[in-house]
């Protein structure tokens, strides 16, 4: 076999395992929809669960989720910025930086089960904020935050360090050069991994059926003051998220048409991750092209 | 290579009458335990194009660095020394870098324009200071495109990215960037390296045109080019300035063999 054979056969290969790929997730994706989709309809988005009876909607285990999610970034976006920001841009090789990279490293590989159960001791019990939306936005910082650190911090390493000299040499302190030209220039990269957090945010059950609880109690959509107890803003109700609802009728689930419910509440999730991912891409590159004028 | 001694020195005194910019007196950077830079005092005549040749790792860049305390940003170097700047030592820690750095532009080896439009590039340091005028701005943009030799090809789309310029008008953006903060001393750190000749001609007419307005000190590995454009020369060997006169007397009549033998082609 000659180099050329060689090298058209080895391309094969890695086209098939390309293929492969492709295949699988195509068919995972479309089996789901399939399933799932014709359950789907302006009722079932919008209607509360029904626990014995058929016809139950998913309208405020969607509203957690979402509601969950705004949340958890609200808490963890703004300290992933400032610990990435700090181990690229001002810490010291000495070994406490090691320490702490190391340690991000271990959070990053921990199970969310056991993140689930560490936010029960601390956040449900210890805090006393029980079964409720922030204990689950709490868990769910904890288990994001590692990796949206790491990327932060990797994708600011992506910018040259000539970039950061030129504002400097232009009188430009550390501060400005990080916030005004190396930021604007990773924020693909940046928002890539906020993005992939928030996919796994939305998708998370392990990690919140012990903190945010599986209870989805009737929500009152006219009552928007936080304070009340009805009200979907309330951040210390309990909240059961869509996954969590998802696995809570798959394992525990009475109701007649539990199978359809889980069908469509499973499409409804991939979908709505989908969604959030072309529109968080849209607006990024909106305001990637902004800052730097790249067309 | 044979070894050439690091105290057999020829440093051109400078009369009275003549203004200098900025000087060192025995400026030594350390990398760690390393001594880079041997002490080097040198004048830098205002007005006037000063080029530092020398081989490879001879310290001419690392001495360039210092002057505007870039190296203060590399963890581990130390710069000991003076250097003195309007009767101010900008060596001292007591001395706000950023603010000198206004005075002290500088052009790197690689051109690194922001990832902004043209217009930004310009005007993004000098909004940062303050001027939020837009006539102010234009003006600005186009006068120091124009002292750059940019202004020509970019004024029809300033809206453009400095990254979609070519390599050579990357490096006047550069240019263009680093004079619209009006700096006393201009320093380039062999701007022209990553260039084509076409380019390089077009940056060295650049070069010589700002003479009359600021004080230019440019680091080269080009003989040809430290022989067009400047009226100084240092040469830079192992850490230490060996020899410094003007331009013309470094490459006709050296008066250090070292020096004799790097602009003759021996070494470098």
């Amino acid at each position: 076999m000659d180099a050329k054979q060689k090298d058209k056969l080895a391309t094969g290969i890695l086209y098939a395992i390309a293929g492969i790929i492709v295949l699988l997730l195509a068919s995972l994706l479309g089996y789901i929809l399939i399933q799932g989709l014709p359950h789907v309809s302006w009722h079932f988005l919008t209607s509360p669960a029904k626990a014995f009876e058929a016809g139950g909607g998913i309208g405020i285990q969607l509203f957690n989720s979402v509601y969950l999610l705004v949340l958890s970034m609200l808490i963890s976006v703004p300290i992933a910025l400032g610990a990435g920001i700090y181990l690229a841009e001002y810490a010291k090789a000495n070994w406490i930086t090691d320490v702490v990279r190391t340690a991000i490293e271990i959070l990053s590989s921990l199970p969310s089960v056991v993140v689930g159960l560490f936010g029960f001791l601390v956040f449900v019990l210890q805090f006393n904020f029980g079964f409720s939306i922030l204990s689950g936005a709490l868990a769910l910082t904890m288990f994001n935050l590692p990796l949206l650190t790491r990327n932060v911090e990797d994708s600011l390493r992506q910018v040259s360090f000539a970039q950061r000299e030129a504002g400097l040499a232009l009188g430009l302190s550390r501060w400005e050069t990080v916030i005004h030209v190396v930021i604007p220039e990773s924020l693909p990269g940046i928002i890539t991994g906020m993005i992939l957090g928030a996919g796994r945010v939305f998708g998370e059950a392990a990690a919140l059926i012990y903190t945010a609880g599986q209870s989805a109690p009737a929500l009152n959509f006219s009552d928007w003051n936080p304070f009340d107890i009805a009200s979907p803003l309330n951040p210390i109700r309990p909240a059961e998220t869509l996954a969590v609802h998802i696995w809570k009728i798959n394992s525990e689930g009475i109701q007649p048409d539990a199978a359809a419910v889980s069908a469509g509440a499973s499409a409804v999730l991939i979908l709505a991750v989908l969604l959030f991912n072309i529109l968080a891409r849209f607006l990024g590159n909106r305001l990637y092209r902004k800052m730097t004028a790249e067309s | 290579m044979q070894n050439y001694s690091l105290t057999d020195t020829y440093l051109k005194p400078f009369d009275a009458g003549q203004e200098i910019a900025i000087a060192t007196k025995d400026l030594k950077v350390f990398y760690g335990e390393k001594e880079a830079i041997h002490g080097v005092s040198l004048p830098f005549e205002r007005y006037k194009i000063t080029a530092l040749i020398g081989a490879s790792g001879s310290g001419k860049s690392t001495f360039l660095r210092s002057l505007n305390r870039m190296n203060d940003n590399i963890e581990g170097t130390k710069v000991t020394g003076q250097i003195m700047y309007r009767d101010l030592d900008i060596n001292s820690n007591a001395v706000d870098v950023y603010e000198m750095r206004k005075h002290i532009g500088m052009v790197f080896q690689r051109p690194n324009p922001f990832a902004k439009s043209i217009y930004d590039n310009i005007t993004f340091a000098p909004r940062r200071f303050g001027e939020k005028r837009k006539a102010v701005l234009d003006e600005l943009v186009e006068t120091s495109l124009k002292q750059a030799a940019l202004w020509d090809q970019v004024k029809d789309d300033l809206n453009q990215s400095g990254l979609s310029l070519s390599g050579g008008q990357q490096q006047r953006l550069c240019i263009a960037r680093a004079i619209a903060m009006k700096p006393d001393i201009l320093l380039l750190d062999e701007p022209a390296s990553a260039l084509d000749p076409i380019s390089t001609a077009t940056v060295e007419e650049t070069l010589l045109r700002l003479k009359d307005d600021y004080t230019i000190i440019i680091v080269t590995h080009n003989m040809q080019q430290a022989a067009r454009i400047s009226d100084y020369t240092a040469f830079f060997y192992s850490g230490t300035a060996i020899e410094y006169d003007e331009t013309r007397k470094i490459f006709t009549r050296p008066k250090i063999k070292a020096t004799e033998d790097y602009v003759s082609g021996h070494f470098g």
